[in-house]
């Protein structure tokens, strides 16, 4: 019967309508299960994981010493060229000349955050931060020096 | 090439969808033919997001050149790196350790399923439905604190390097997959509550964007737009690589070939994917995660050709190597090109409107079609 058929179909139509609504009435009315951060309000509580991987940076040790030989290994692991290893060379109390970094130049707006330079690295001098607001407004921020002034190699590094 | 404006000599209409448009989650240019409502023909328009990824790769080592890839198809950027790392451990033979292979494999299935999430939530919402959009990204948001916490990023992860991973798996990792299977396992119903069963959905993809199984391998159509139209193409199951061959899981197959049967595999290969992950996550075995390999990768001189199964289909990694430390020639043959090839094919006869729907459901990705 072409009319059973027909009021089967609008019946089974508003269901499906109906159980769809269902469920959307159901989330109207349970706010708890909400999951949405309301990110810039939030910011002092927000824990980033620690293996996010927001920028490259060089931690000093309260002596004003990082790790970093000067070896190049991050640049040439980086596929971008975004890091550029200055070297120079210290004179030693022993007379002797040692190779050591002048600048580790690192170009933010370059890293695509691949961490590749971070596991290439021997002496583990450089590590990433969980830093990821880099809006400036000038680009030439973007170009940073990772080691401090007049940092120096810690003892016992080679 | 077709005129991109004013009519034809037959008095049709040719109007042009995108590159700029909400329906096409991309840059995709579609020049259509139009005889009143019905179309005519369909020409896609590419170019406009390539960025010459397969050029840039014969600059990068070997090990430099995977994470380019996590910008191609950027929803299953860990399957990519995946088929790059097995391309190149293919061509020096380094037996990766079980551990990295298990969590490879994890690391795939999670991927697939955000990305059928997006593929959900985009096409419901691309149909007029708001809502289901929502839904999809709360769960696909657990997924990516997963992939956060272990890999350190969301999208690009670059976290399978040839060899093995790159870090060992975070702490946290099991349990946190196995709270996201037992929630998700729940959640997935509400999709067919929400969507599946509705009747205006139904009656919008039931029928529309036909596309016979001949024409399907003819095209080159692969993954589940090709099961949609029963073609045999899983990956996983034809060429095993990884510990695919070790677990218990189906080719999800659909013999109609319209648009409801390649959602209706998306949709069950969600399942699936939640049941492979559940055979692996607790058997994942102790050990090393990076196999030792050289400093500098020298793949031997020679051709080498490998495929995976990404979201979208199959993804196939072809090297020229002249012994150098960067390939000669690298080729990557990506699933979503071959997709829309197949598009003028089912447009063909049908109206505008449905046209939406046909392109959602080929679950088109431009970065990975243009490269």
């Amino acid at each position: 019967m072409f009319i059973v058929k027909y009021i089967k179909e609008v019946y089974s139509a508003i269901k499906s309508l109906l159980v769809g609504m269902k469920r959307t009435g159901y989330y109207f009315t349970h706010h708890k299960e909400i999951i949405t951060e309301e990110y810039p309000d939030n910011r002092h509580t927000m824990v980033l994981p620690d293996r996010f991987k927001g920028e490259v940076v060089m931690p000093h040790n309260e002596k004003n010493e990082h790790r970093c030989t000067g070896c190049t290994a991050c640049e040439l692991a980086c596929p971008n060229g975004t890091i550029k290893v200055i070297t120079k060379f210290d004179i030693t109390a022993e007379g002797k000349k040692k190779k050591a970094i002048d600048k580790l130049v690192y170009h933010l707006e370059l890293c695509t955050m691949c961490n590749l330079c971070i596991i290439a690295c021997p002496s583990d001098a450089i590590v990433m931060a969980q830093t990821f607001e880099h809006s400036v407004f000038d680009r030439s921020k973007l170009t940073k020096v990772l080691n401090n002034p007049d940092s120096k190699i810690m003892e016992g590094i080679e | 090439m077709t005129e991109e404006i004013g009519t034809t000599a037959d008095g049709d209409l040719i109007i042009n969808v995108g590159p700029q448009h909400p329906a096409t989650h991309g840059v995709l240019h579609l020049v259509i033919t139009l005889n009143g409502e019905t179309i005519k023909k369909v020409e896609p328009h590419l170019g406009y997001i390539h960025r010459s990824i397969e050029k840039m790769c014969e600059s990068l080592t070997y090990r430099q050149f995977s994470y380019v890839t996590s910008r191609m198809d950027y929803l299953s950027s860990h399957i990519n790196n995946h088929a790059c790392a097995l391309i190149v451990e293919k061509g020096l033979q380094v037996e990766v350790p079980a551990r990295a292979k298990y969590v490879r494999v994890i690391l795939d299935e999670l991927t697939r399923i955000a990305s059928h999430e997006l593929w959900w939530g985009a096409m419901a919402m691309d149909l007029g439905a708001f809502t289901p959009f929502f839904h999809a990204f709360r769960e696909r948001e657990s997924i990516n604190d997963i992939m956060e916490e272990t890999c350190g990023a969301r999208l690009t992860m670059n976290y399978i390097v040839p060899g093995g991973l790159m870090q060992d798996i975070h702490p946290n990792f099991q349990k946190r997959v196995k709270d996201f299977i037992s929630l998700y396992k729940s959640k997935i119903d509400e999709y067919d509550e929400l969507v599946t069963g509705n009747i205006i959905f139904q009656n919008r993809m039931k029928g529309v964007g036909f596309i016979s199984a001949e024409d399907a391998i003819s095209f080159g159509m692969s993954g589940p737009a090709a099961r949609g139209s029963g073609v045999n193409c899983d990956i996983r199951k034809l060429y095993p690589y990884g510990i695919y061959n070790q677990v218990q899981f189906d080719q999800v197959l659909e013999t109609a070939g319209d648009s409801f049967a390649r959602y209706m595999v998306r949709i069950r290969e969600m399942k699936q994917s939640v049941s492979i992950i559940e055979q692996l996550i607790d058997n994942i075995p102790e050990g090393e995660f990076l196999a030792k390999t050289k400093v500098v990768l020298k793949l031997p001189k020679g051709e080498f050709y490998t495929r995976v199964e990404t979201a979208r289909g199959e993804l196939g990694v072809y090297i020229v190597s002249e012994g150098a430390t960067t390939p000669y020639r690298i080729k990557f043959r990506s699933p979503g090109f071959s997709n829309l090839s197949a598009l003028d094919t089912m447009a063909r006869g049908s109206k505008l409107g449905d046209l939406v729907a046909m392109m959602g459901t080929l679950d088109l990705v431009i970065p990975d079609i243009d490269r």
